[in-house]
């Protein structure tokens, strides 16, 4: 009993640091986001509050809490109450198999750095990609209006076609790792990050991801010009916040995946585990605001051109071609 | 009889399954109804983990939870299809209901208890591993994974056909997009 309370007090402490962790880092890409965009665009960028304006995530969040929660009159209240939290929640459940560091042996305990490393934790992992679309589309539809509509049916048949491409391109990884588990991926790449031997496969999870996350240049979902803000169009205060949120912990998702799939999640020399995960982490989202201040958005037919013409057959021939050379050797 | 805490697990999910099967097929607003599908298909799933197939348990949010009834809500929400008349569900009709599906719970267990008598006892916890199921799927029923997958590739090419057919006929009519 007092084992299995042990297990149960460590379970608890890893879920608090990682939560705490994801969102405040959540908080501080929107400022980094901001910070590069003011530079790309010759502006400065917020530099009001607190030295280089680090009190800037906090004073958006009092901003956000203390504003009013308003409903449109035709919305269907529980549906649009909950949808905000299927977007954020399903994020934040991602990070449960992401492994941040080596196993850490502490009193003759060994406890691994990872909530849960389940055997099919890459698969959990594309679960919560399926299931985050439910917010998009009920967050529009119990909204009432139409642009939200429009917004969340542009963003549910953007989310299922770069599924398949983001979860093709994944493939040759696993045949390369022998395993499912994110934990056995990271290992399997103690000699070489995949990104060296899979570069076709990067690619296309990248460009996938970036679609995924339905930011420029894939922001159709949310086109400010044509659709108001999309499928959040409705969505007021601290509950257009969860969104806001959800989206910046969908690309810490991304950004943790890319590193734990290609370049070799926690693994450097010199510095700890953990810092090198964080590092490459925002290392990718910076890549990502980059594309974002320099692209134009996508027309909808190019949008889906490219997933559907380019990306799939090419992430298709790239699991070909690692099966060819794999049996060869 | 002692309970232990995968039992009380699993009648906790086992109630919530039967529990948002019933409303999914009772609500009359169909957007409702497929929610409360996919919450007794994210149970499910639970179920399948608790008997230690996690592999199945991902397979079934990613494809029925995840894919198959995001096109449901899709189509629901594209068709807007009118509510359904006041039917009333009365004594008669649900006697008949259920008495049908008394039936066939009754002949399935019957049927199970004949063909394995050990059926009744608990079942003991056991995890498949994805390589085990794979292995097991492709060594044993290769022949019927080949025959699902061209059934699905004549749905797909069919499904291309019928999309392009509609679509050569609108542009003699109309400027595309």
């Amino acid at each position: 009993m007092g084992l299995w309370l042990t297990g149960y007090a460590i379970l608890m402490f890893k879920i608090g640091v990682i939560l705490t962790g994801v969102l405040l880092l959540a908080a501080y890409l929107v400022l980094l986001e901001r910070k590069l965009l003011g530079r790309f665009q010759a502006r400065i960028g917020p530099n009001r509050a607190g030295i280089f304006g680090l009190l800037q995530p906090i004073a958006d969040g009092i901003k956000l809490l203390a504003k009013e929660d308003v409903m449109p009159r035709g919305a269907h209240r529980r549906i649009f109450l909950f949808a905000p939290a299927v977007v954020t929640g399903t994020a934040l459940l991602t990070f449960a198999v992401v492994p941040m560091g080596p196993d850490l042996h502490l009193g003759g305990r060994k406890i691994p750095m990872v909530v849960t490393d389940m055997n099919v934790g890459l698969l959990y992992v594309f679960a919560m990609a399926s299931l985050s679309v439910y917010g998009v589309v009920l967050g529009g539809w119990a909204s009432d209006s139409k642009y939200a509509m429009l917004g969340s049916i542009r963003g549910a048949a953007q989310m299922i076609s770069y599924e398949l491409a983001l979860g093709l391109s994944i493939v040759p990884v696993v045949m390369l790792a022998g395993s499912l588990s994110l934990v056995d991926i990271v290992q399997a790449q103690a000699g070489r990050p995949f990104v060296l031997v899979q570069p076709l496969a990067f690619v296309i999870f990248f460009v996938s991801a970036m679609a995924e996350s339905k930011r420029i240049p894939f922001d159709l979902p949310e086109a400010e010009a044509e659709l108001g803000s999309g499928y959040h169009t409705e969505y007021s205060g601290m509950r257009f916040g969860m969104f806001f949120l959800g989206e910046y912990v969908q690309i810490q998702v991304l950004g943790a995946l890319t590193a734990v799939f290609f370049l070799g999640g926690w693994r450097g020399p010199f510095l700890p585990g953990p810092l090198w995960l964080l590092a490459k982490i925002v290392l990718v989202v910076t890549a990502m605001i980059w594309i974002r201040a320099t692209l134009p958005r996508f027309r909808y037919d190019q949008l889906m051109d490219l997933g559907w013409k380019f990306l799939i057959p090419a992430a298709l021939i790239n699991i070909v071609i690692t099966g060819f050379v794999m049996v060869g050797i | 009889m002692d309970m232990t805490v995968y039992a009380v697990f699993f009648y906790i999910i086992a109630a919530l399954i039967i529990v948002s099967a019933g409303m999914a097929i009772t609500r009359k607003h169909m957007v409702h109804a497929v929610l409360y599908l996919v919450v007794s298909f994210l149970a499910t799933a639970l179920l399948f983990y608790l008997l230690g197939a996690p592999l199945l348990a991902v397979f079934q949010v990613i494809i029925y939870a995840g894919a198959i009834m995001v096109l449901f809500l899709f189509i629901v929400m594209m068709i807007r299809p009118a509510p359904a008349g006041e039917r009333s569900l009365t004594a008669g009709r649900l006697a008949a209901a259920f008495g049908v599906c008394g039936i066939y719970v009754a002949a399935a267990l019957v049927l199970a208890f004949m063909a394995a008598p050990e059926a009744g006892r608990p079942m003991a916890a056991a995890a498949a591993s994805p390589f085990a199921f794979g292995f097991y799927l492709f060594d044993r029923h290769w022949l019927a994974v080949e025959m699902v997958s061209l059934l699905l590739l004549v749905a797909l090419i069919g499904a291309l056909h019928l999309g392009r057919a509609g679509r050569r006929n609108q542009s003699e009519r109309k400027e595309p997009l």
